[in-house]
């Protein structure tokens, strides 16, 4: 039986082997012909070891992975690819793997790795990169390829703003806090009720009469203390929203009122902020994202708001506790698709939920060519405008 | 013959139901229907001159029905009419 040794040796005769200092002069004679065309550097070790440093511009396919997901990376089995890794052992084997078992034609591993390249005083890259502390707290992040650590250093980078830290916006603070977002502004006028913590879990029996957003804040620094929490103890009206929305990357809209949401709507399509939009009543919920310009706006999917006597937001209605749980954790999962451009976004597409009868439906969204708003140009929106509808004051006297 | 899906704020026009088995080959006929046979429903959903009131969407399955012909718009028996109001809780 041979040893590992053995093995590591025999495969090294059948490859093809390439010193640093070719690799490196390769680096810097990018597409001259006579050598052929630059080589793609593929680097074959764990996530953990890439991100401490690579070689410049390297492609990152660890070695257990390889077979799955070389074909993504160089789709093209005749241009030369250049493997290496710490020593020059691992990327011998993957040579192996990619010349003759996927028919790679033009294929090397770098002798001595990385290890080598540096004594060589050649240059490396050193992302910007997490604490130990950060590594580990997010660890479950950085295993995930649609988030790894180039999505997590967008999440540290976001900046987030919650309408409201109520039932809506108490689950989606919290997970939103857990997952990194570095900024989290927090706006609302309320304190902190008994009836409230039937709901609105980021509150507590220790924080009653407290205002909301120094409740919330207390809560999110206990779970996470990486995150900035900027607070406003004010309503949205037309005076402030310019000023509170304008930077923030993702607005997390959970107000209860018509005029608000139109107002917000108004003022995020001027700035092109994206806006992940739920609402519920009772055991119903309703979520969409509506980024302008891309998609539809929110007067696109509703032209007007309906008369006081069936918008039910205006009283106080019966919502089930866990409900606004739901909704708040699909807004937030939202929240960290658009910040790291993760899968399909609800864009274009209004989610129903219906808890009594545990059911999804989906209805699609179309941008209105006519909107009011959304079918302008942005800077054509002036500040009276904003938030105003058709009946806007009769509705507002009815709704009290 | 199409069902007619009700959403909450409109249950108490229905008898609670949430769901009504309708007649009619057009989203108006449809809708007419559903007036008939829960008359509370009828100022909710039309305007004076009997047009959709136009803080109601309507969907035939998934698509919003002023995208496609309006009332106009022509219905399967095995198809399903969502009415869906806006709604703004939060809190």
């Amino acid at each position: 039986m041979a040893t590992g040794a053995d093995l590591i040796r025999k495969i090294k005769e059948q490859i093809k082997e390439v010193d640093p200092r070719e690799v490196h002069e390769h680096l810097h004679d990018n597409g001259n012909a006579s050598n052929g065309g630059a080589p793609v550097i593929v680097d074959v070790r764990e996530q953990h070891e890439f991100e401490e440093s690579h070689l410049p511009g390297a492609i990152h396919v660890p070695r257990g992975h390889l077979e799955s997901r070389i074909e993504g990376k160089v789709g093209d089995k005749a241009s030369p690819v250049v493997l290496y890794c710490a020593s020059g052992q691992r990327s011998a084997l993957a040579a192996d793997t990619l010349q003759s078992l996927l028919g790679y034609e033009d294929v090397a591993s770098m002798t001595g790795g990385i290890t080598l390249w540096k004594d060589r005083g050649y240059e490396v890259e050193t992302p910007v990169s997490l604490t130990p502390e950060q590594k580990s707290r997010y660890s479950r992040h950085l295993l995930l390829p649609e988030v790894g650590l180039e999505g997590q250093l967008k999440l540290l980078n976001a900046k987030v703003l919650l309408l409201g830290a109520g039932g809506l916006g108490s689950p989606t603070a919290l997970y939103l806090a857990a997952a990194g977002v570095g900024t989290l502004g927090i706006v609302d006028d309320d304190v902190v009720d008994v009836s409230n913590l039937q709901r609105q879990v980021i509150h507590s029996e220790d924080t009653l009469g407290e205002p909301k957003v120094d409740s919330a804040e207390q809560a999110i620094k206990k779970l996470n203390p990486d995150v900035n929490v900027v607070k406003y103890a004010t309503r949205l009206d037309a005076s402030n929203v310019m000023e509170i929305i304008e930077g923030y990357d993702v607005i997390v809209d959970g107000v209860d009122n018509f005029p608000t949401r139109y107002l917000l709507n108004d003022a995020t399509v001027r700035l092109k902020i994206p806006v992940v939009s739920a609402s519920i009543l009772g055991f119903d919920g309703q979520l969409s994202v509506f980024a302008p310009y891309e998609g539809p706006c929110y007067r696109c999917l509703y032209p007007t708001p309906p008369p006081a006597e069936l918008a039910p937001s205006c009283g106080a209605n019966g919502v089930l506790g866990v409900l606004p749980g739901t909704m708040g954790l699909l807004q937030a999962t939202e929240v960290v698709k658009l910040v790291t451009e993760a899968g399909d976004p609800l864009i274009g597409r209004l989610l129903l939920y219906d808890a009594l009868a545990a059911e999804f439906n989906e209805l699609k969204v179309r941008r209105d060519p006519d909107c009011p708003i959304c079918s302008r140009d942005p800077d054509s929106i002036a500040d009276d405008e904003m938030g105003v509808f058709p009946d806007y004051e009769a509705f507002c006297a009815a709704a009290g | 013959m199409p069902t007619v899906k009700i959403p909450p704020v409109l249950r108490s026009s229905t008898g609670g139901e949430k769901e009504v088995v309708a007649e009619g080959e057009s989203v108006r006929e449809v809708l007419r229907a559903l007036a008939q046979q829960h008359p509370a429903t009828e100022p909710q959903l039309f305007g004076d001159e009997g047009e959709l009131n136009r803080y109601v969407n309507v969907y035939l399955n998934d698509e919003d029905v002023r995208v496609l012909d309006g009332l106009d718009t022509e219905v399967q028996a095995g198809d399903t009419l969502v009415i869906l109001p806006a709604m703004a809780g939060g809190r």
